[in-house]
């Protein structure tokens, strides 16, 4: 029953193709029907299909389904083949369903807008080069996934392109992407010259089998983490996926959650090889993770824009993915990624409500005491932002505490620290921005308050739907202290994962950690009830205090204008010059040289045409008479 | 008798074609063409051609001779005779005519057929050429009514007035 | 019977009087009855050929030659009405369009 699983991406590529074709022609309602469909039914494969592989043994995975020969060409050959394996069945539920939730809710989200089609024919598109990037049994079509996503993400966060920073915001992400992909494909190029294939299982057992040097495998580590860094907005170019919230929200939460910056953890965990083997390049990318997640938390401290915050908090949260992965504990990152799928898409639709029932605000500033004027909307973000800020019995709790804990039984201390530290600040910022949006005084505009209103239920269905799975999601990955097998999601990951060195911690020290986690969480809600319910001043004079420190934070470390300075204006510098001196006169020149050339040598040929049928004819006649004669002697 | 027939007949077809070149008068030259054609025709009659010799005459001599009169008489043939524009051309011409004849005999020459001996009594009749025409041939003959019919088509199409609007 | 030689030295003669004729000719239409010679002077020689070799070929060709000459002369007859009623004139001189 599992031989089907090859159509999961084909089903959104279908309507895709339908909708691309007669889109414009066809009515919302079916449109909408359509391409929320092609989702489902995708995600109805995938569960298909995960249930046919609880039924196959480990040592058969992956299931490969090679649809044919895509490149043949000397020794390289690249197949448009598909596989299936735990790690895949796992990240093709999490994008197919919460991408049919987001899909769902784009019904109500977009209901106005007059490119209907084209957003919807573009989220399936999205959807489906995600399904073709954790479904590819080989690099090169992973590539093309890789590629499709950052397209699907250009065209969807400068959807609304009349908007000058809409298309700016999406001419960034894409051309940040394209720095990280330039490092993915040279690893890619490495693997090729010296695995000589492409395929998972033939790079896993050149790695395994030690064919290649430790040197070597570092630095394709190193380089396919370039291009993770690049698509999961890390340390150095996160720069993007702040400025991605120009797009509309649906498409926000699809990047964050589902679709676009989880595809750098994905691949990570799938060449987990390459991190195992080389210590080096783990620690690399847990640190990397670590520094990230306490870095982007605390730029999330003082931003206004409600996606903002959350977009600071997603970069955040894919760090605490990347610790995990750094410190060998893929399964508990890819579990993080799967729990934050749920609620970090949650809080992204549910801020889209917000914005909705607000006419369009996004500032947090002119919120306030929202709380009685949503009352679906309110709950259902409370539960993420719990969710999110780690406290007990609810899905992030559980994955971000197996991940701080693998790094503490790894002996990374330094990287624990960090992520404690990222800990308190995400409990911080998710409750500023609750409090901030939902309570306190009223602070709305007196002119949008008059249409204020709760979303339909279109857009406030999925809403529950992913509350109730961000309670509940963490509950297949219970922490070792429970008892030694309650870990299903790691025992079902266990068989595709290497395993590095392993390290136990005592029960005790388990507990005390957990502890720690709890403490943490309780931490940063307190100190947010406090500045921002209780004492609503003492945010205004810590900034009077340190008001150094608080534009720092504000202009997000002024990493944008640094970049601008060391590298958009000398390129654009460095173009403009080579432009003046190198295009004008070298290029053009010899365009141009060539042309007027052709036009000379014309113009002295041109006599020779008289115009007079007899002069041709002549010629002609001439012609015959030497070739003949040529014939003949 | 018939090699005697032969150069009468070669003789006049040479003549009659100088006297076309050289006549100032394109009606003149018409009418040595196809006095001309009717020699050819007379030769094909001589190389145990009767059918090809009576469609020689038929058409060439017939029809498409009497297309070129119809066309010299709606001309008026004085009118455009201006000056000469250069009369070199002729020199080199007949230079170029000198050349090729040497060339071509000497091909000729060199390529001769040997004549198989005894050619049987109906090689060439009406009947022979017809089997071969409607058997071996049918596709190109039915395919040459086509381009007959175009050709009459695209006549029409050219010379018919345009209509004034 | 007559030599094949004799014919094909005739069709010679007929062809380069045709490619002279051609050349001093000044008006359009008697330059076209020179082509027309040009083809007789080939169907001589196909003629000649089938003769010596037997083949029937030869003389089907001729016949062919004969049914696109006419198709020929239909059109360019056309065209050179055309071309008079353009330029009041059958003289290849006046018509010099081509010239570079």
């Amino acid at each position: 029953m599992i031989d089907i699983f090859w159509l999961i991406p084909l089903v959104p590529a279908l309507s895709t193709l339908i909708l691309a074709v007669f889109g414009e022609k066809l009515p919302k309602k079916y449109i909408s029907f359509q391409a929320c469909g092609a989702v489902f039914i995708s995600f109805l494969i995938s569960l298909y299909s995960f249930l046919g592989l609880l039924k196959v043994s480990p040592e058969e995975y992956p299931i490969v389904k090679n649809l044919f020969t895509w490149i043949h060409s000397g020794n390289f050959q690249a197949n448009l083949s598909f596989q299936f394996d735990p790690l895949t069945a796992v990240m093709a539920l999490v994008v197919t369903a919460v991408g049919f939730l987001i899909h769902v809710y784009s019904i109500g989200y977009m209901a106005e807008d007059r490119s209907y089609s084209r957003f919807f024919t573009l989220m399936n598109l999205f959807t489906f080069s995600m399904l073709v990037l954790v479904m590819a049994s080989n690099l090169v079509l992973m590539f093309v996934g890789w590629e499709g996503v950052g397209f699907c993400s250009y065209m969807l966060i400068g959807f609304w392109f009349e908007k000058h920073s809409a298309a700016n915001a999406g001419k960034k992400a894409f051309i940040v992407n394209r720095i990280g992909d330039a490092g993915f494909l040279i690893g890619m190029l490495f693997i090729l010259v010296y695995v000589g294939s492409t395929e998972f299982s033939n790079i896993n057992n050149a790695v395994a089998g030690g064919s290649l040097s430790h040197g070597l495998v570092t630095l394709i580590a190193i380089l396919l983490f370039v291009g993770a860094t690049g698509k999961s907005a890390q340390i150095p170019l996160y720069v993007w996926l702040p400025d991605a919230m120009e797009g509309p929200t649906p498409v926000s939460a699809l990047i964050h959650a589902a679709t676009m910056v989880t595809a750098g953890v994905y691949m990570v965990a799938r060449m987990n090889i390459f991190y195992t083997t080389s210590e080096t390049a783990g620690s690399v990318v847990a640190i990397i993770g670590a520094v990230t997640a306490v870095y982007a938390g605390t730029m999330a401290l003082t931003q206004n824009d409600i996606k903002r915050v959350l977009a600071y908090s997603t970069i955040s949260q894919i760090g605490y993915m990347f610790i995990g992965c750094g410190v060998g504990a893929y399964a508990a990152g890819i579990f993080h990624l799967y729990t934050h799928a749920f609620f970090k898409s949650l809080l992204f639709l549910a801020a889209g409500s917000v914005m909705h029932a607000l006419s369009g605000e996004l500032d947090m500033r002119k919120m306030g005491g929202l709380k009685k004027y949503l009352p679906y909307t309110y709950p259902t973000f409370l539960i993420g932002a719990i969710a999110i800020a780690g406290v007990p019995f609810l899905s992030g709790f559980f994955s971000k505490d197996a991940i701080l804990t693998s790094a503490f039984a790894q002996g990374q201390y330094f990287v624990w620290i960090l992520g404690i530290l990222g800990a308190v600040l995400t409990a911080f910022y998710m409750f500023r921005l609750i409090f901030l949006t939902f309570h306190g005084k009223e602070r709305i505009e007196p002119e949008v308050k008059k249409h204020i209103h709760e979303s339909p239920p279109v857009m406030t269905v999925p809403l529950a739907v992913l509350a109730f799975f961000s309670v509940i999601a963490g509950y297949i990955g219970l922490p070792v202290v429970l008892g030694k097998n309650v870990n299903w999601f790691d025992r079902f990951l266990a068989p595709i994962m290497h395993k590095g060195h392993e390290a136990h911690l005592t029960i005790g020290t388990e507990w005390l950690l957990i502890l720690i986690s709890v403490i943490v969480a309780l931490t940063g809600i307190f100190i947010a009830y406090f500045f921002y319910l209780k004492k609503p001043s003492v945010p205004h004079t810590l900034v009077r205090r340190f008001p150094f420190l608080y534009r720092l934070l504000y202009n997000k470390y002024y990493i944008d204008e640094a970049y601008d300075y060391l590298f958009v204006r000398p390129t654009l510098k460095g173009s403009e010059f080579v432009y003046d001196k190198f295009d004008i006169n070298i290029i053009d020149g010899a365009v141009n040289g060539a042309a007027s050339g052709t036009g000379f040598f014309g113009k002295v040929l041109s006599f020779l045409q008289t115009g007079f049928i007899k002069d041709y004819a002549l010629v002609f006649l001439l012609g015959a008479v030497i070739l003949l004669g040529l014939l003949i002697f | 008798m018939a090699v005697f027939l032969f150069i009468l007949l070669s003789l006049t077809c040479i003549g009659s074609i100088l006297g076309m070149i050289l006549s100032k008068n394109q009606a003149h030259s018409a009418l040595y063409l196809i006095l001309a054609f009717v020699c050819t025709g007379g030769l094909f009659g001589l190389m145990s051609a009767p059918f090809i010799a009576a469609v020689q005459i038929i058409i060439y001599a017939g029809a498409i001779m009497v297309l070129f009169i119809f066309v010299i008489m709606m001309i008026d043939i004085r009118k455009g005779l201006s000056p000469e524009r250069k009369k070199w051309i002729l020199y080199p011409s007949l230079g170029i005519g000198l050349v090729l004849i040497i060339e071509l005999i000497f091909i000729l020459s060199n390529t001769l057929v040997p004549s198989k001996a005894g050619t049987i009594e109906s090689f060439g009749s009406p009947k022979t050429l017809g089997k071969v025409l409607f058997t071996k041939y049918l596709y190109p003959f039915e395919i040459t009514s086509v381009l007959i019919i175009a050709a009459l088509v695209g006549a029409i199409v050219l010379v018919k007035k345009k209509e004034e609007k | 019977m007559i030599p094949i030689y004799y014919f094909l030295i005739l069709s010679a003669v007929l062809f380069v009087m045709g490619t002279v004729g051609f050349l001093i000719k000044k008006d359009l239409i008697t330059q076209f009855m020179c082509v027309e010679v040009m083809l007789n002077a080939a169907n001589v020689a196909f003629i000649a050929f089938a003769r010596s070799a037997s083949s029937l070929n030869g003389q089907i060709i001729v016949f062919f030659i004969i049914t696109v000459a006419a198709a020929e002369a239909a059109v360019g007859l056309a065209i050179i009405l055309l071309v008079y009623r353009q330029k009041k004139s059958i003289k290849t001189e006046d018509s010099s369009l081509m010239k570079g």
